[in-house]
């Protein structure tokens, strides 16, 4: 087994325990923590799948604003300790259960997905590619040529993000 | 080569999340919930881009954009309705139940 496969998995593995902390603590902070970690293990798993510049931007953007924005809320609602009422009761976390155990089961045919050949690259393309542009040249030479309309549009959906939070949590306007 | 365990490791995220989602009350805590299911789609996303180009990539920053903007108008809903009745319980929140 290789280096790349052991700390793949390692990570991976963290990945998924901290997912089940996230999700059964009962502290909404912890569950925040938790959810951090998972995250940057996340990172780790883009940086191993020649994707860095992505893994740079998850941890700036997840796990740096996104993720504090969380905890600002928790805080300034003051939900640090939560009352037992939280978690749903036996019957409920039998039902969640149940149906993630199902959908993980109609994912397994995910697993073992392959896209066509005709459409693959041949390994290490875009490694090379990333060695000849650049780690952001890579992403941004597409993203300003092909994709610049959904770019501008996106530009808009976060001015309307911006308008609609200030709307929504101001207390008069 | 690690597209078929990430695609595993994306599939159990997911899962995870939306157990979440089921369990929890908590507004807050569930749209963590849904931030993670969002993560282990990306992480699909840069598996593939691994093999096919890096349109995948391209693919999540958007992701991430509009992640954030949920975030953003989320917390500021949850915010309002917390003004409105001093819980964030989903299950005293059901002013739409009929």
């Amino acid at each position: 087994m290789s280096l790349l496969l052991i700390v793949y998995w390692g990570f991976a593995g963290l990945a998924v325990v901290a997912a089940g902390m996230c999700i059964t603590r009962r502290s909404p902070v912890a569950s925040a923590l938790w959810l951090i970690v998972t995250l940057f293990c996340l990172a780790v798993l883009f940086t191993l799948l020649d994707a860095p510049f992505i893994g740079v931007l998850q941890v700036l953007v997840y796990a740096g604003a996104i993720m504090v924005l969380f905890l600002f809320v928790i805080m300034l609602l003051n939900l640090g300790r939560a009352g037992a009422g939280d978690m749903k009761g036996l019957v409920g976390a039998g039902i969640a259960a149940l149906l993630g155990v199902a959908l993980l089961v109609q994912l397994r045919g995910l697993a073992q997905a392959a896209p066509p050949d005709a459409i693959q690259l041949p390994p290490g393309t875009v490694a090379a590619l990333q060695q000849q542009q650049g780690v952001v040249g890579a992403i941004a030479a597409p993203l300003f040529e092909t994709y610049l309309v959904p770019f501008e549009i996106t530009s808009l959906l976060l001015l309307a993000a911006v308008v609609g939070a200030v709307v929504l949590a101001k207390r008069k306007l | 080569m690690l597209l078929g365990p990430s695609l595993a490791v994306s599939a159990v995220l997911f899962a995870i999340g939306t157990a979440g989602v089921l369990l929890r009350r908590n507004a807050i805590v569930i749209f963590m919930c849904i931030e993670l299911m969002l993560n282990a789609v990306n992480l699909a996303f840069v598996a593939f881009a691994q093999q096919l180009g890096t349109n995948g990539q391209i693919i999540v920053f958007f992701v991430m954009a509009v992640a954030a903007a949920e975030a953003a108008v989320g917390l500021a809903i949850v915010l309002a309705v917390y003004r409105h009745k001093e819980t964030v319980d989903l299950q005293h929140i059901n002013l739409l139940k009929g």
